[in-house]
């Protein structure tokens, strides 16, 4: 978490940090999916960290995030337990939930992470829920709930959106934009995806990203949530432009399916956000931060890796509180 | 296109995709749409060329608008078209609820007969890799319970060409529940266009000492439950009601008149489910004769797990089945049936 003070530097560094941890990560779980120790659907970031790590970035610890199935960016950038998210995947005690969520149902009341569905756009009127709880008690607060380009078709984005608006209510809604709904492009789902335009049109302060720029986010993001704060606008709306690089669902590559090209990807992956920034740090300090990643990740699967299984009894237990 | 009626080995997919072939050549009112239908994956084959061979608009993707696509195929039935919506998972038809049970369930009903809503909803039942509690759920029961609109639940390759077919022809709407642990199943399929009639039970194994009526893919654990069974002299009645709104309760009765047992192994819940329903009906059908014992079992009272050693006690399987059989008919526990996990579920590879 960074605060408003810190120089730019430090905040690169921080970017950088928090991109490299997630990718870092991710391509661990890639190595070892094969191995099927994670029997858990994983919808991978890879490509996608910018717009987790930029937003969380200009949010506090207090702050709020909801979020969605492909959720181990933001998981990670909201403050949660490397150790902790692994043994999820791997379906042990010692995880997030018990082995109970496995990788789509990532959250953790602990950094405030509230929740995250299989289910495509549920959580966007949570976050405006919590949002509404939060200024009835005259907290500052704000929330941001993440999802998909795919999420903006359904009518509960719309609701939500609506009604956050009316109540000026301080969420952040984030529209993660890949570009594609599993295999299905944008052109063949909607007419005019002008998300900004649509927001605006609720009258929500709206602002587009181009490029997975991580820095833009941040800035971005710290300018509208500091006017939420103020009390000056209700909601805002970001869309991050980003690019999925691996498959839908699962550790491989897809191009060989034929919906999308390895040209088209190019771009994206020439233009590695991860790598961008990591190029603007001073060579050592990069080269720490990577150590210091690496070693924890390797200790969060090796931990998981031992870890037990849940016990049988805990088949029954959670279902009430 | 004329058919010589051999009759060969397909699939459960494969079957599935002929019925939809066949049925989209007889009438030119049928279509496919849904998310993914036509995508490369083809909703594990069953919907994969469908587009190229009658074009798109007849096999065609969606927004992610389940509601309102729901609605939509309403009002494409209500001008007469054959719609066929597909849905990767049955859990995304919570999102249909109100155009499926405030519309299509009573638009027949509610003016007084004037209109019909000729609409097939598929739905996948998602099991294994890590599915957890939103993408594994078995809710024929919440449809069951509703006065016009028909639910039915083919297990083998036969029986889903056969009710998919009966689906597409009906006026009304029909839920076909798929199970993805089916799809690569074989068995004989006719290569003509057939109908499967609903509400006509099929008895798969006879025997006299216990009825088991299964649901969807346990009806393939609880026929190896029955060969458990005849290693220790139990020989079990399976029946697979095929059709679960309407349902052949006679069928069910006269078994258990015969076997005196009755084990109801469901794909769902226990609780206010499918299992609940058949048990009340033949309870009702024998007036309190007491020498009648009933069993009924299905998931763990609780969202499924992620996890796989919690999945494997989450879902009922041939061996817990056989114990709960001999248990009826024994009144002992002193039987533990050697076998492991079924093939389909120990081969299936994720990610999903
Ligand atoms: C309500 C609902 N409909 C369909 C699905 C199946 N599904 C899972 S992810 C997905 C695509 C979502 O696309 P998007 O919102 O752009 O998110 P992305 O996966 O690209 O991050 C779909 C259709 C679902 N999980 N929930
Ligand atoms: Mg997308």
């Amino acid at each position: 978490m960074v605060t408003k003070n810190c120089t730019e530097s430090q905040l690169l560094s921080e970017l950088y940090r928090g991109m490299y941890r997630i990718r870092f990560v991710e391509e661990r779980i890639v190595k070892i999916y094969h191995t099927d120790k994670i029997k858990s659907p994983v919808h991978l970031s890879i490509g996608q960290e910018a717009p987790s790590v930029g937003v969380c970035a200009a949010l506090r610890p207090t702050d709020v995030v909801f979020g969605t199935y492909r959720g181990h960016a933001l998981y990670l950038a909201k403050g949660g337990d490397l150790n902790r998210m692994v043994a999820e995947l791997y379906g042990k005690a010692s995880g997030v939930a018990k082995g109970k969520a496995g990788s789509m149902h990532l959250a953790d009341a602990s950094v405030l992470m509230m929740g995250t569905s299989a289910i495509v756009a549920t959580t966007i009127p949570h976050a405006v829920g919590y949002a509404l709880a939060e200024k009835f008690r005259g907290r500052d607060t704000v929330v941001a709930v993440f999802f998909g380009d795919g999420a903006s078709e359904e009518g509960v984005l719309h609701e939500s959106a609506n009604f956050a608006a009316l109540h000026m209510l301080p969420v952040l809604f984030v529209c993660e934009n890949n570009f594609y709904a599993i295999h299905t492009p944008l052109k063949s789902r909607v007419p005019m995806p002008n998300y900004c335009a649509r927001m605006e049109a609720y009258g929500i302060p709206s602002r587009k990203i181009l490029r997975n720029n991580v820095l833009e986010t941040a800035q971005t993001a710290g300018e509208m949530i500091g006017q939420m704060r103020e009390g000056r606008i209700g909601p805002a709306f970001l869309e991050i432009e980003t690019y999925r690089w691996r498959e839908h669902v699962g550790p491989g590559e897809d191009w060989a399916l034929g919906y999308r090209s390895r040209e088209e990807a190019e771009p994206w992956i020439r233009g590695d956000e991860v790598e961008r920034i990591g190029c603007q740090l001073d060579l050592d300090v990069r080269t720490s931060i990577d150590h210091a990643v690496e070693m924890e990740v390797e200790t969060a699967f090796r931990l998981a890796e031992e870890a037990a299984f849940p016990s049988d009894e805990e088949l029954l237990t959670d279902v009430f509180q | 296109m004329s058919f010589s009626n051999a009759v060969r080995e397909l699939s459960y997919a494969d079957a599935l995709y002929e019925a939809t072939v066949q049925e989209m050549e007889r009438d030119d009112n049928v279509f496919v749409f849904g998310l993914g239908v036509d995508d490369p994956k083809g909703m594990y084959g069953t919907t994969k060329d469908l587009h190229h061979r009658f074009g798109a608009k007849r096999n065609f993707d969606t927004p992610l608008s389940e509601d309102a696509m729901t609605g939509v195929a309403i009002g494409a039935a209500l001008a007469g078209m054959r719609p066929i919506h597909v849905h990767q998972r049955m859990d995304f038809l919570l999102l249909c609820m109100n155009q499926l049970i405030n519309v299509a369930a009573k638009w027949s009903y509610m003016f007084g007969g004037a209109f019909r809503v000729p609409l097939v909803v598929r739905a996948i039942v998602g099991r294994s890799w890590g599915q957890g509690a939103q993408h594994s759920q078995s809710l024929h029961a919440h449809f069951m319970h509703v006065p016009g609109i028909k639910v039915v639940a083919p297990t083998t390759p036969h029986d889903a060409k056969g009710c998919m077919i009966a689906a597409i022809r009906d006026n009304n709407p029909v839920i076909v529940v798929e199970h993805r642990m089916l799809y690569s199943n074989r068995g004989m399929v006719p290569s003509e266009p057939y109908t499967v009639e609903f509400g006509k039970a099929r008895v798969l194994t006879q025997g006299g000492d216990l009825t088991i009526v299964a649901i969807s893919h346990m009806v393939v654990e609880a026929v190896r439950a029955s060969h458990h069974l005849a290693e220790v002299g139990i020989h079990a009645e399976v029946i697979d009601p095929v059709s679960l709104s309407p349902l052949d309760a006679q069928t069910i009765q006269t078994s258990v008149q015969k076997t005196r047992r009755l084990l109801v192994v469901d794909h769902s819940w226990v609780e206010t489910s499918a299992a609940s329903e058949i048990v009340a009906l033949v309870a009702e059908s024998l007036n309190g004769d007491p020498g009648v014992r009933f069993k009924r079992m299905g998931f763990a009272p609780v969202p499924c797990p992620t996890t796989k050693p919690l999945e494997n006690l989450f879902y009922p399987n041939s061996r817990t089945i056989a114990q709960a059989g001999y248990r009826l008919v024994t009144n002992r526990e002193d039987w533990v049936p050697e076998g492991k996990e079924a093939n389909e579920i120990a081969e299936f590879k994720g990610p999903f």
